[in-house]
């Protein structure tokens, strides 16, 4: 019996009901539906479990294998803290958007053809949408517009190179991919573009920040995830991956450091953890690739318990700028607690999260010899340490008192936190339960005295360079401001030269009217002056001329006749 | 500051420095743990005497000041796009 519903279909089915609940009937109710899927999940063997026909193919609604029931579990568990931490909303249009966008995520994730994916892929895309316009303001139209023309962009790069792909093999199955054909470029750009590779990557910090409070939570968590999930299955050891996981690692936490919207700093720590999922992805290693998927499990949970923190900042004080907060300790304890627990676990602090996940790939990658990725991905945790682990609970609560005082966080989002953060730690202190999900079988030992002191080095120093470029007035100041990033590409760039072409053909068009106007000005005039009422051809002639003529014409005839 | 608001530690004059120099003499510490262990190193740097420390300390600073400096090609104002 529950072999027979995908387990996505549980939460969008649900969202089907909620608009005609109401209360704490629908409170209740939407909470079931995570546990139910949770729940389903814990009795499932890997299989295939619903299939249907489509024209010639068969459809695989419903496949689970090592590495779809990990992401299942994490995205159920993702779902409840999020409804859990939107509890107090009434909003029905941001309770189904998530339901169904969640929903939808778990169903790509258990799909087992690339028509299936294809279709939960939009869906993801679609229904996240109003997760931005329930904000409801022209500003959160537009952002709302831009994000998603990409995301519809990447599914249909997704189906055309699916089709490619089932003209070549005739199969529609998702299994490992490659980029050896067109059709294996084209799905990983489409998987690029949702993964916020470089310079792919600007949707995510153009929306992710402009959504409502709660929303943000729900967006953390499933598109990009599904998007290294899908890399993970279909470009494991794609050795290019290397690259741009170790780019994306590095690039956004400059970014980080000079944005004073703190939600945007942690949507650029978003895109810069993605880049060790990548380069896990990239060296294919069963280490790296265990790394990879752990490492996603902790970032979804530690990401959203960030993201809540701040979400409950904004809440409560209305603002999100770094430059007009600070001091918030004081009125918001519970919070800012919190908000250190996923800051310790995305910089990957001993006994947190993150260190048991991220050096697994840092291992895997320093295990194959690539030196230079080894090295980058070191900047890289220097790095989020910096703009995540300190810039973030540093200006939001503690740095100069902005004289901010606020009552604390609602309950159901301290509770949300709460289970967040004590997720953070469990992982930390015991990570052999998550071990145990991985793809593959973990022969991998986290604490050891070296790797724990050289943890600890890495992070206090790179704190102390925090403290000292603080204390002697070198770091740069929260300022008002929007930094250039590849949007620019698209809201600025490409509108001027579409504008500026438009206004060529503009002027080319009235060049070629005026041209147009002489030429037949010209030719009137000629018609004129021959034809016109004193011109050669209106004269009258005299009966001798005519005569002559007729003669003239007569002699020719006689002529042609002899000849 | 509100009148009347209970007073925190951390307002008081001189508790910033006294938190910046517990993290010196904590990273003191730290650097110095690593004459205390084996190292098992896979790259030939990582048996510097203090290399993660250094590392995280110069790239950090590098990081900050250059990020600093590409304020300059970046920054625009709050209201560029509107």
């Amino acid at each position: 019996m529950i072999e027979a519903v995908p387990p996505g279909l549980i939460l969008i089915a649900g969202a089907c009901v909620v608009p005609f609940l109401r209360g704490p009937l629908r409170a209740a109710f939407m909470l079931a539906l995570p546990l139910l899927g949770f729940w389903q999940l814990m009795q499932i063997t890997p299989g295939t479990y619903v299939e249907t026909r489509f024209f010639d193919y068969t459809l695989v609604l419903f496949q689970v294998d090592r590495l779809s029931l990990v992401f299942g579990y994490v995205f159920f568990l993702a779902v409840l803290i999020s409804l859990i931490y939107a509890m107090h909303i009434t909003d029905t249009v941001q309770q189904v958007a998530g339901l169904v966008y969640a929903g939808a995520a778990i169903c790509a994730v258990f799909a087992g053809d690339l028509i299936t994916l294809f279709a939960f892929w939009e869906l993801t895309a679609i229904a996240s949408v109003f997760l931005i316009w329930a904000v409801r303001t022209e500003r959160s139209f537009k952002v709302g517009m831009r994000y998603l023309i990409i995301q519809v962009g990447s599914g249909v790069l997704l189906l055309s190179g699916a089709v490619l792909i089932v003209a070549d093999t005739g199969s529609i199955a998702f299994g490992h991919i490659g980029i050896d054909s067109l059709g294996g470029k084209l799905i990983l750009a489409s998987f690029g573009i949702k993964a916020a590779f470089p310079l792919l990557h600007n949707w995510l910090q153009d929306s992710y920040p402009e959504a409502t409070v709660t929303g943000t939570v729900f967006l953390s968590a499933f598109t990009t995830k599904l998007a290294i999930y899908a890399l993970a299955r279909g470009y494991a050891g794609t050795e290019m991956l290397i690259l741009v996981g170790a780019a994306m690692t590095a690039f956004p936490i400059f970014y980080a450091v000079i944005e004073n919207d703190l939600r945007r700093v942690l949507a650029y720590s978003l895109n810069n953890q993605l880049g060790f999922m990548v380069v896990g992805i990239g060296i294919g290693t069963e280490l790296s690739l265990n790394g990879t998927v752990a490492h996603a499990v902790a970032h979804i949970i530690y990401k959203a318990l960030l993201f809540m923190s701040m979400g409950a900042v904004l809440y409560r004080t209305g603002t999100m700028k770094g430059s007009e907060l600070g001091g918030l300790y004081k009125s918001m304890p519970w919070t800012t607690g919190f908000c250190i627990v996923g800051a310790a676990a995305i910089s990957g602090f001993p006994l947190f999260s993150g260190f048991v996940t991220k050096s697994m790939i840092l291992s895997a990658a320093a295990e194959e010899g690539y030196w230079f990725t080894w090295a980058v991905l070191l900047f890289a945790s220097a790095g989020v340490f910096h703009h995540s682990g300190i810039k973030i609970p540093f200006f939001a609560f503690f740095a100069h008192d902005s004289g901010k005082r606020v009552k604390e966080a609602p309950a159901n989002m301290l509770l949300a936190m709460a289970l967040a953060a004590a997720l953070c730690i469990y992982i930390g202190v015991n990570p052999a339960p998550l071990y145990v999900i991985l793809p593959f079988a973990v022969d991998y030992t986290p604490y050891t005295v070296g790797h724990v002191i050289a943890s600890l080095q890495l992070l206090a120093f790179a704190a102390l360079a925090f403290a000292v470029l603080i204390r002697y007035g070198f770091y740069p100041l929260e300022t008002p401001s929007t930094n250039l990033d590849s949007d620019w590409i698209y809201r600025r760039l490409l509108p001027k030269w579409i504008a500026g072409l438009a206004r060529g053909l503009r002027d080319a068009g009235a060049e070629l009217d005026r041209w147009r106007e002489a030429s037949l000005r010209y030719l009137l005039g000629r018609v004129f002056h021959y034809h016109g009422p004193r011109s050669v051809m209106a004269r009258t002639w005299p009966v001798g001329g005519a005569a002559l003529w007729v003669m003239v014409l007569l002699g020719g005839y006689l002529v042609v006749y002899y000849l | 500051m509100k009148q009347g608001e209970r007073k925190y530690w951390l307002d008081r004059p001189g508790s910033a420095g006294k938190v910046f120099w517990a993290l010196c003499v904590l990273c003191g510490l730290l650097f110095f743990a690593d004459a205390l262990y084996e190292k098992h190193p896979t790259f030939a740097v990582e048996a510097w005497f203090g290399f993660y420390a250094i590392f995280g300390f110069f790239f950090s600073v590098g990081l900050v000041l250059s990020a600093k400096e590409l304020r300059r090609l970046l920054m625009r104002k709050e209201d560029y796009y509107d």
